[in-house]
């Protein structure tokens, strides 16, 4: 069987003016969407908070659920159904942090119970302090940083075998990320900044490939969260470790198409660049959707089955499968082409 | 053909390795070596992250020297207007001037340690600000740290939790992981309680109830006892006056059990003091026969009990109509010791045993559901060559679980997501293979070449995009805390096997399939 026939040869280089307006408007999308719900919506994991998973033994309406808070002083509780609807069970949340101290789970079991009427057990509670939420959020966007970094030393030096270069770029990176933590910078925006640097150095370093694969994986981070947001999303510990499987899955797909390219430069080195980086995409099309076919079957298994606690990383693997594919072939390797396009009129 | 048959004995080795390894956690008991771990989020347990208030072991110690300051000073004759503790670790003296060299000879000899930060003449005497050196101050810090960890460490052990995870996270802070755990309220009260054991003397010439008003007596406390009524569960706080000054604290404890009064038939907690307690509390009970001495613990009143005689022999008894469970608990944080400093719960989380039971179903159920239907698509895409994929497929996901085992890695819920994604990842190395295995076919080589070639191709390129994964993975595991870290671990594992089978396995049944059963045409 096959989904593609081998001599296929879909234009996909001459359409790439298509594909930046799409990524363009999608990117967009994600920071209006970012910028009207003033930034990510954290989860209790980076903001502190509490979060109380409870299981009724029979229906009971949120209402009764928010008296039976009031009377334990939890102010402003967000309350949502969680999982089947017929399992009866709700997740709670509160920007407290400080009240899971002492005798907190009984007391709170038997108030909703006496509220609802019905049987409350606590399944789950996670209290995380503000304090440790700034610091997992710190660990978060290091981990988002490194592997990055590490990820385009792999790639320059694999492809371009500019081992020594990437690696004094690595330093110069990760030694002006610790001269301006020591300016008490915040980390977000200390992180943008070493990631426009980075840019900069590719672009004079000529990094081609390095460029193009890490341009696609930022594109791909900004609107995974972009959707996270626009779904009203909240970005927990395990949302991260999702977005840093999507940056590997990602750059599996670039990386495949980028192979074919360097291959087909060998081979065919007279033709145009437009032609052979078109020749070596459609020559791994069909890999690459059948491998996104196989890991969305299994994905979607996961979202539909696995159970709500799983259910937003799942979400967020989806998506990062979607836009991973098509940024291997859209965003990627166009780069490479945007490159030369660019050296030409310089000369 | 020798170097074939030395490639399958080897993977022959690797699959009964990772049999012997997975046995223990399917048929639990057959087998000596060790189970899968599972994280709290499946079993249930509790992930507590403490906090160790540093800053307050240095002002007890700065409390502390004060004290021995005011003893010797009084034991010298040597008068002073006022020796306080200020700005939380600094000591400020108000000495008048005829006794101000006295005050610096006692400075001199005794506390060498203390800092001089600044002397001030006024009308009365001198005003002399001291401090301890920052080394110090960093050096309490750190210990208060560590005694804290082996206090906690302790009370665990004795509380009787299969398996805790207690270790120390940054300077101040200590992470403990109690898989399994029934009663996390009781943990935390036990894990948190200060524990600070003191007897001191009721100060029976004032009412505790003016001192409610609003005077407390100086050199006095305020300290309540707070039952609660078995039978209505109301909470009934009695007020007591205690002098501040604790006579004796639990640094001298040499043993705490629970026993069971015969009278009442109520357990209460029965201490026994070391030999330097001993002695102190002979002489304390000696000298206030007919007064009463408070009990208390972290500043609430146990008992009150009124001396009856001097007692002998470094025993005594701490009664509040315990139940059991509160005895034992009690005994278990005298036993243990004080923690040095108090400790605040910086995050918690904890999962029921029931919620964990349905994670493992769901995730199965997913991974079993997800298996199922990648199996069935690549038989279906690529023939026979699809079961070959397949194969490896099934070997992986058993790697997968066998290197958990063998690492002792903890299996969590994102760690089965990991798996569950490798699931679907893991063919894709064959898929790469088999694509281009076709694309030889296509120009026309024998089937022989044709894997020759695809394999040949393949292999840098997979090795390439694999390696990209196994560093985004590394840097979770390193930068990730708990189920994030059981995500990277089955990702790695997921990747480096998946390499192995991809690459070496399928190898060696397609070299089987077309040289040793002479296979002219490929189902691809």
């Amino acid at each position: 069987m096959q989904f593609i026939k081998p001599d296929i040869n879909i234009d996909i280089i001459g359409k790439r003016k298509i594909g930046f307006i799409v990524s363009a408007g999608f990117i967009l999308l994600s920071i209006v969407s970012l910028i009207i719900h003033g930034g990510p919506k954290y989860g209790i994991d980076f903001s502190g908070g509490t979060v109380i998973q409870v299981k009724f033994e029979s229906q009971v309406s949120i209402d009764k659920i928010k008296t039976g808070l009031a009377e334990m002083n939890i102010d402003k509780p967000s309350i949502q159904a969680f999982g089947d609807t017929k399992d009866h069970e709700y997740l709670i949340r509160t920007d407290m942090s400080e009240i899971t101290e002492q005798g907190f789970s009984k007391k709170i079991q038997e108030s909703l119970t006496n509220a609802a009427g019905s049987n409350a057990e606590v399944r789950r509670v996670e209290m995380v302090g503000p304090q440790v939420g700034q610091d997992l959020r710190e660990k978060a966007l290091f981990a988002m940083f490194y592997a990055l970094l590490f990820i385009t030393i792999y790639i320059s030096g694999r492809f371009e075998l500019k081992w020594l270069l990437s690696g004094v770029v690595a330093a110069a990176l990760m030694g002006s990320v610790y001269i301006l933590s020591l300016l008490n910078m915040s980390i977000p925006f200390l992180i943008f900044s070493a990631l426009i640097v980075s840019l900069v150095l590719f672009w004079f370093l000529e990094f081609k490939y390095a460029m193009g694969a890490i341009v696609a994986l930022i594109h791909d981070i900004i609107i995974t969260v972009g959707i996270f947001s626009l779904f009203g999303k909240e970005f927990s510990l395990p949302i991260i470790a999702a977005l840093l499987t999507i940056i590997g899955y990602s750059l599996n797909d670039t990386i495949i198409v980028f192979d074919r390219i360097r291959e087909n430069l060998r081979k065919y080195s007279k033709n145009p660049l437009e032609v052979i980086i078109n020749k070596s995409i459609n020559e791994t099309l069909s890999r690459t959707i059948l491998t996104s076919t196989t890991t969305l079957i299994v994905v979607i298994a996961l979202f539909v089955l696995g159970g709500g606690i799983i259910h937003d990383f799942a979400f967020a693997l989806i998506v990062g499968v979607f836009i991973g594919t098509y940024s291997s072939i859209y965003v990627a390797s166009p780069i490479l082409l945007a490159w030369q396009e660019f050296g030409r009129k310089k000369s | 053909m020798k170097t074939f048959s030395w490639k399958t004995g080897m993977v022959a080795v690797v699959l009964i390795a990772a049999v012997i390894y997975i046995l223990p956690t399917l048929v639990p008991g057959m087998w000596p070596h060790k189970k899968i771990n599972l994280g709290l989020d499946l079993q249930g347990g509790m992930h507590l992250v403490l906090e160790v208030d540093t800053d307050k072991a240095v002002e007890n110690t700065v409390e502390r020297i004060i004290q021995e300051l005011r003893g010797i000073l009084k034991k010298e004759k040597i008068r002073y207007t006022s020796i306080e503790r200020i700005e939380k670790i600094k000591i400020s003296a108000a000495i008048s001037q005829e006794y101000s060299d006295g005050f610096n000879k006692v400075l001199d000899d005794e506390f060498r340690n203390l800092r001089i930060v600044s002397k001030s003449g006024t009308e009365q005497g001198v005003n002399i600000i001291m401090d301890l050196p920052e080394d110090e101050v960093r050096e309490i810090k750190k210990m208060a740290a560590e005694q804290a960890l082996e206090t906690i460490r302790n009370r665990i052990d004795q509380f009787g939790v299969s398996e805790p995870d207690i270790r120390n996270q940054g300077e101040k802070r200590i992470l403990i992981q109690l898989p399994g755990i029934k009663d996390p309220e009781r943990a935390i009260k036990l894990l948190g309680e200060t524990a600070l054991l003191e007897f001191k003397l009721l100060d029976e010439t004032n009412s505790p109830y003016e001192a409610e008003k609003g005077t407390v007596p100086p050199g006095d406390e305020l300290l309540y006892q707070i039952k609660v009524d078995r039978t209505t569960n109301r909470e009934i706080k009695t007020p007591f006056l205690v002098k501040k000054q604790s006579l004796l604290t639990g640094a001298s404890l040499a043993d705490a059990r629970v026993q069971i009064d015969s009278q009442y038939n109520e357990p209460y907690v029965s201490i026994k003091f070391d030999k330097k307690g001993a002695r102190i509390f002979e002489r304390i009970t000696g000298e206030n026969v007919q007064k009463r001495l408070a009990i208390v613990l972290d500043d609430k009143v146990y008992s009150a009990p009124v001396i009856q005689e001097k007692i002998g022999g470094g025993e005594a008894r701490i009664t509040g109509s315990f139940t059991t469970e509160e005895a034992r608990d009690l005994a278990i944080v005298l036993r243990a010791g004080a923690l040095p400093a108090p400790v605040k719960i910086l995050e918690e989380r904890t999962v029921g045993p029931s919620l964990g039971a349905d994670s493992i179903k769901q995730g199965l159920a997913s991974m079993v559901l997800g298996g199922i239907l990648v199996v069935v698509f690549m038989v279906i895409y690529y023939n026979k060559a699809g079961f070959i994929a397949d194969m490896a497929l099934i070997l992986n996901i058993l790697l997968i679980a066998a290197g958990l085992a063998a690492f002792q890695a903890t299996l969590t819920l994102p760690g089965i997501a990991g798996i569950i994604l490798t699931i679907g990842m893991a063919v894709d190395a064959n898929v790469l293979i088999f694509e281009r295995i076709r694309e030889e076919i296509a120009v026309g080589k024998t089937p022989h070449a044709a894997v020759s070639a695809g394999y040949d191709r393949a292999t840098l390129t997979i090795l390439d995009a694999n390696v990209t994964t196994l560093i985004a993975a590394l840097v979770l595991f390193q930068f990730g805390t708990g189920p994030v870290k059981g995500f990277a671990v089955t990702l790695s594992l997921g990747v480096v096997s998946s390499l192995f089978t991809a690459l070496y396995v399928t190898r060696i049944v397609f070299d089987y399939l077309l040289l040793n059963r002479k296979l002219k045409t490929l189902s691809i």
